[in-house]
């Protein structure tokens, strides 16, 4: 009884995600033109003019645009970041959990480190620091986020280290550093890319929450800075603020959903083998 | 030696490396930012080049890289964690005078996605698979998916725009000389709607947590062979299940900790509560590094202390912690 509502739930977390991704491949032929251009005159209210469906903000800026684009920039820092943090997360597990001893001991201090500075505190400082620009600001986050695929591949090492063809490896007489990325990594990232729906939401919300404070890059639209820009007239416009933020939900969860299906779909196919 | 001092020991020895690293990416950090304490110190008071490179030697500015760590080190460890340029005043000083807002603000949140969490988790994982597990749990991810500084916006918009019924923003009545309960109550109300956008959201972890963990324990042999006693069902899920499945929130409460702080500065900065995080926005847009590092420093150092406090009433509640020097 519990697998169609479950399967359900993942394909509704798929289409969301499939719509999203078409929106930003597509989004300068659904909005052509600058979405941070002067289109229409100033808080145009939603549903009023079929040209802006949404209305417009503060400065005239077509809402759907700003919507269409933003999608964009939240989806590519999204996965950007992701990618980043899985990649930093799994070099670093693997080489504390294969090489064992002292870097172990340094690794995974560094890593206790990372998690007791507060992640967006930390991202906050460094785009501070560094600027806010894209690849800063896929950084900032990757930086916030590596922890928790370090464990969990260090864990994987730890129990894939001492298996057989580890042993042969060495026999055969392949460098360690080889053995540690050609033999084992490759067996440990399952785990690891279970988490990848949870880090790649956790990302495009730091990204808005980022953006929010003003640290976004200030070349792009992002969900976090439409809401922020809301704020300032949250009295007689508050769906400025509110419709960016029901995307930011609807991505955040059709990543969500579409994890867990993914998840629960390879766990089957093991327990079925 | 007893139990408790063994491992509030032993956790401070580890926390020494981990503050020190925390440290060098505090001084590597400032060492990226564009300028220096001399530039900083100059935009308020003006000099020419000579006064310029006397002050960078004054200041050892100008010594090797390693030894400014050191003296970043040493000034550290005397509690000096630098001048604060836009307020003109030592960090440390400033740091302090917010946290306790902070504090408040982290310590209702908790409390209310604890034990909000922890009781929905009870309804959902009584009985798993049910009509109602279902709709928490769905309810719970579409609740997790919500960004907190949205979240405090509409909330914002319904009660203190529409409805009237909270305050916009603020910790506190300004200049309202009010004293003793009254002014708890005013900043109860004050911090009702930030409090509640932060606490909800993370309301949704511990409901996942608990709901998961009783269905683990409704799996195990003794739950089974109490069903078989024919002890009632409310008592199984309340003294039995629910009960065993508490422990391991206890540890989130602790992990969570530093994810609470950093969710805090948005939802600050929302409502304007004059706390920890609030401070770090209005550090990031006056180009203040000194003072942006010195949050970050005091915040793990408390994510330390919380974690060291929640160990401790883990090994009360769980007498299997703790025994051994090797553990």
């Amino acid at each position: 009884m519990k697998r169609p509502v479950r399967s359900l739930s993942g394909m509704v977390g798929i289409a969301i995600l499939a719509a999203l991704v078409l929106v930003a491949v597509f989004a300068p032929l659904i909005s052509p033109g600058d979405p941070l251009a002067i289109t229409a005159r100033p808080l145009l209210p939603p549903l009023a003019d079929w040209a802006h469906p949404l209305g417009t903000d503060r400065l005239g800026r077509d809402l759907v645009a700003g919507l269409v684009h933003g999608a964009r920039t939240s989806l590519a820092v999204g996965l950007a970041a992701a990618v980043a943090s899985l990649m930093i997360g799994s070099i670093i597990g693997t080489l504390a959990g294969f090489l064992g001893g002292w870097t172990d001991e340094a690794l995974m201090r560094v890593t206790d480190a990372f998690q007791t500075v507060p992640g967006f505190l930390l991202a906050l400082a460094f785009v501070s620091v560094a600027g806010p620009s894209l690849p800063v600001i896929v950084l900032a986050i990757a930086l916030s986020a590596w922890t928790g695929p370090a464990r969990v591949a260090r864990a994987e090492v730890l129990s894939l280290r001492e298996r057989d063809f580890v042993a042969s490896a060495r026999v055969i007489g392949m460098h360690p550093l080889e053995i540690a990325f050609r033999e084992i990594l490759p067996n440990a990232l399952p785990p690891v890319l279970a988490l990848s729906s949870v880090i790649v939401a956790a990302a495009i919300l730091t990204e808005a929450a980022l953006s929010f404070l003003g640290l976004g890059d200030p070349n792009r639209v992002t969900w976090g800075g439409m809401i922020a820009e809301g704020r300032a007239v949250l009295r007689s416009a508050p769906y400025l603020s509110i419709i960016p933020g029901i995307a930011l939900v609807l991505a955040v969860l059709g990543v969500y959903l579409a994890g867990e299906a993914t998840v629960e779909r390879a766990a089957r196919r093991v327990g079925h083998a | 030696m007893p139990r408790a001092l063994r491992l509030i020991r032993r956790r401070l020895l580890t926390s020494i490396p981990v503050l020190l690293i925390v440290l060098i990416g505090t001084f590597l950090l400032l060492e990226l930012a564009p300028g220096d304490a001399v530039d900083a110190y100059l935009v308020s008071s003006g000099g020419d080049a000579a006064m310029i490179e006397a002050l960078r030697t004054r200041w050892s500015l100008d010594a090797s890289p390693l030894a400014r760590l050191g003296a970043y080190l040493w000034a550290v460890l005397r509690l000096d964690l630098g001048w604060s340029v836009s307020f003109s005043r030592p960090v440390l000083d400033v740091v302090l005078e917010r946290l306790p807002n902070t504090l408040l603000l982290m310590g209702s949140a908790t409390f209310l996605s604890f034990s909000l969490g922890s009781l929905l988790g009870v309804a959902a994982g009584s009985r798993p698979g049910s009509w109602r597990d279902r709709l928490l749990s769905i309810g719970s991810l579409a609740l997790y998916a919500v960004p907190g500084f949205w979240l405090g916006l509409v909330l914002a918009v319904i009660f203190a725009v529409r409805l009237r019924w909270f305050p916009l923003s603020g910790i506190e009545t300004i200049a309202s000389g009010k004293q003793g309960l009254a002014r708890v109550a005013d900043i109860a109300w004050h911090l009702a709607l930030p409090v509640l956008s932060l606490g909800i959201i993370y309301c949704a972890l511990y409901l996942r947590m608990m709901r998961a963990g009783m269905a683990e324990v409704w799996r195990q042999d003794f739950t089974l062979a109490a069903r078989a006693r024919g002890i009632s069902r409310h008592r199984i899920v309340w003294r039995h299940v629910a009960r065993n499945a508490l422990l391991p929130l206890v540890t989130m409460l602790g992990l969570q900790s530093a994810a609470i702080l950093g969710g805090s500065v948005v939802i600050e900065s929302v409502f304007s509560v004059p706390g920890l995080g609030r401070l770090a926005q209005e550090a990031v847009s006056s180009r203040d590094t000194p003072l942006l590092l010195g949050i970050i420093l005091v915040s793990a150092v408390l994510v330390i202390l919380i974690n060291l406090a929640v160990d401790c009433a883990y090994a009360g509640l769980d007498p299997r912690v703790g025994g051994s020097e090797a553990a």
